[in-house]
């Protein structure tokens, strides 16, 4: 099968079942994607497939042969690894790559006046901290680094 | 994981025509992928839908809306006209999953995910809706998120989903398409109740393909409102769906539904009988939401939703009056 990830087109001989984590981990040594929970449930495995951020865990590599696949590494350098070292966001790092494409998605679809549960009804959304803490919600961190990661992002949406 | 073949599909007749008696449609994978993972779901081959052009959301005449079984949960609930016409909905997906899981999550998807009961995603442990017969540890287990509605004693699992809570309120027909013909399927008649056949979720057969969603005029006056044990990304523990239109103080036209409650979403009939032409007030909304919960059969550790339902009902219509 064929990968497309970070510009580059990779030709892979693997079992169907391969999510698109394991992929970019063992076959294409792209370590940035974290495995944490495997089941959708943290965060922490999040790329974005044609811009857009999903949990890589959850999806079959098999089947993404017609995707972009960007990874942190594909990402990299970004304004919100520069913002999330300034602020502190993070403390261990396992779940910063994810955070790091998660809000990367985020900031896009908030820019595309994407609504999420906290704007309020019929309002256009404004990423206030309430709205960035919901937008985030599908990236856990043990550490509990949330309060640093959240001026961090403010920063780079221009807040 | 048990293997599989992987089979793309361009045309519905093929998607259909591909699908043996083993076989699963892979739509955005987020509920069947994990299911694989635990090997509660062993499909010996996936048809993948996600090419299928299933994927718009058309205007109909008289205000309807059409919704593609391959539109992703994030980009119906950004779509201007269900923000605007269907508010419920909106608020209903966003209530939902995460940022990324929406991403992927397909409204045909959403409808059939299954159950979260803890001993349905675990196959260490007997359960009847993966095998009839085998017994219900959740009756005397672990069941705080699960029915107070509806049950049987085969089976108290609560159907998760956020969006069918909100189209159930919504009076939704399905689009279905199989291998003897297409039919539409009320929402209402769509899940099921467990009776003694649990490990059946709905009405559909094997083999036939939600193509789409049709929701009638628009449904302005609408809201979703969901209780869970974190501020966000969890499952419901009880939810409300309802739609409220009054005129010269009395109600002319309300539709509640609730999840969380039952195996499948629950729409409270006994309710909006009690509350059509009365007073748009807190006390009639009430004793409409006493009214249906009088057929509740809370279990052990689950009682406290009657309380919580009773007032989240109220709440949400007093706030649509
Ligand atoms: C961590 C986590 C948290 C979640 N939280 C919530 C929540 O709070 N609220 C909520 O509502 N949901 C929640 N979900 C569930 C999520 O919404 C569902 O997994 C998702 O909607 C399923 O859609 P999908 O397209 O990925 O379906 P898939 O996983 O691809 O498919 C699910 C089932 O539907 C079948 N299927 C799919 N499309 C069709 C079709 N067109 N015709 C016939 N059969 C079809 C598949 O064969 C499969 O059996 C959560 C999920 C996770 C992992
Ligand atoms: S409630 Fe249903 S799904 Fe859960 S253990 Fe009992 S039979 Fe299985």
């Amino acid at each position: 099968m064929k990968l497309a990830v970070n510009g580059v087109e990779h030709t892979l001989d693997i079992d169907p079942r391969t999510t698109l984590l394991d992929a970019l981990r063992e076959h294409l040594h792209l370590t940035g994607a974290k495995k944490g929970c495997d089941h959708g449930q943290c965060g922490a495995c999040t790329v974005l497939l044609d811009g857009r951020r999903v949990n890589s865990c959850l999806v079959l590599a098999i089947s993404q042969q017609d995707a972009e696949v960007t990874t942190i590494e594909g990402l990299s350098p970004h304004p919100l690894q520069e913002a999330f070292q300034e602020h502190d966001g993070f403390q261990c790092g396992y779940c910063t790559p994810g955070q790091i494409c998660s809000a990367a998605g985020m900031l896009d679809e908030a820019a595309k006046g994407w609504p999420s549960a906290a704007t309020p009804a019929g309002e256009e959304p404004t990423l206030s901290d309430a709205e960035i803490r919901e937008r985030m919600s599908g990236n856990l961190c043990r550490c509990g680094a949330y309060a640093n990661m959240v001026p961090a992002i403010a920063e780079v949406a221009g807040r | 994981m048990k293997t599989f073949e992987y089979t793309p599909a361009t045309e519905i007749g093929e998607a259909v025509g591909a699908l043996g008696p083993d076989a699963a449609f892979l739509a955005g994978g987020t509920n069947l992928v994990d299911l694989m993972k635990l090997g509660v779901a062993t499909p010996d081959t996936l048809v993948d839908i996600n090419r299928l052009p299933l994927r718009d959301v058309e205007e109909l005449p008289g205000g309807g809306l059409r919704i593609g079984a391959g539109v992703r949960n994030s980009d119906l609930a950004a779509h201007p006209v269900v923000r605007r016409d269907f508010p419920v909905l909106s608020q209903a997906l966003l209530a939902g999953a995460s940022g990324q899981l929406r991403n992927m999550a397909t409204t045909g998807g959403n409808l059939l995910q299954r159950t979260r009961c803890r001993y349905f995603m675990d196959m260490t442990k007997p359960c009847n809706k993966h095998e009839p017969g085998t017994g219900c540890p959740a009756r005397e287990g672990d069941h705080r998120n699960l029915a107070i509605l509806g049950a049987s004693e085969h089976c108290v699992a609560t159907h998760p989903s956020d969006m069918a809570v909100a189209l159930a309120a919504l009076d939704a027909t399905v689009h279905v398409t199989g291998p003897v013909g297409d039919r539409t399927v009320l929402f209402g008649d769509l899940h099921r109740l467990p009776g003694d056949t649990p490990h059946i979720d709905t009405t559909l057969e094997h083999g036939e393909l939600i193509t789409g969603v049709d929701l009638p005029a628009p449904s302005r006056n609408s809201a979703y409102r969901k209780a869970r044990d974190r501020a966000s990304y969890a499952f419901a523990v009880g939810s409300v769906a309802a739609v409220l239109d009054t005129a010269e103080g009395r109600i002319e036209n309300v539709r509640i539904a609730w999840g969380a409650v039952a195996h499948k979403p629950w729409r409270a009939t006994r309710a909006e009988e009690a509350l059509r032409g009365q007073a748009p007030t807190r006390e009639n909304f009430l004793a409409a939401a006493d009214a249906e919960l009088a057929a509740a059969e809370p279990l052990r550790d689950n009682g406290f939703k009657l309380a919580l339902l009773r007032n989240m009902t109220a709440t949400v219509l007093e706030g649509l009056a």
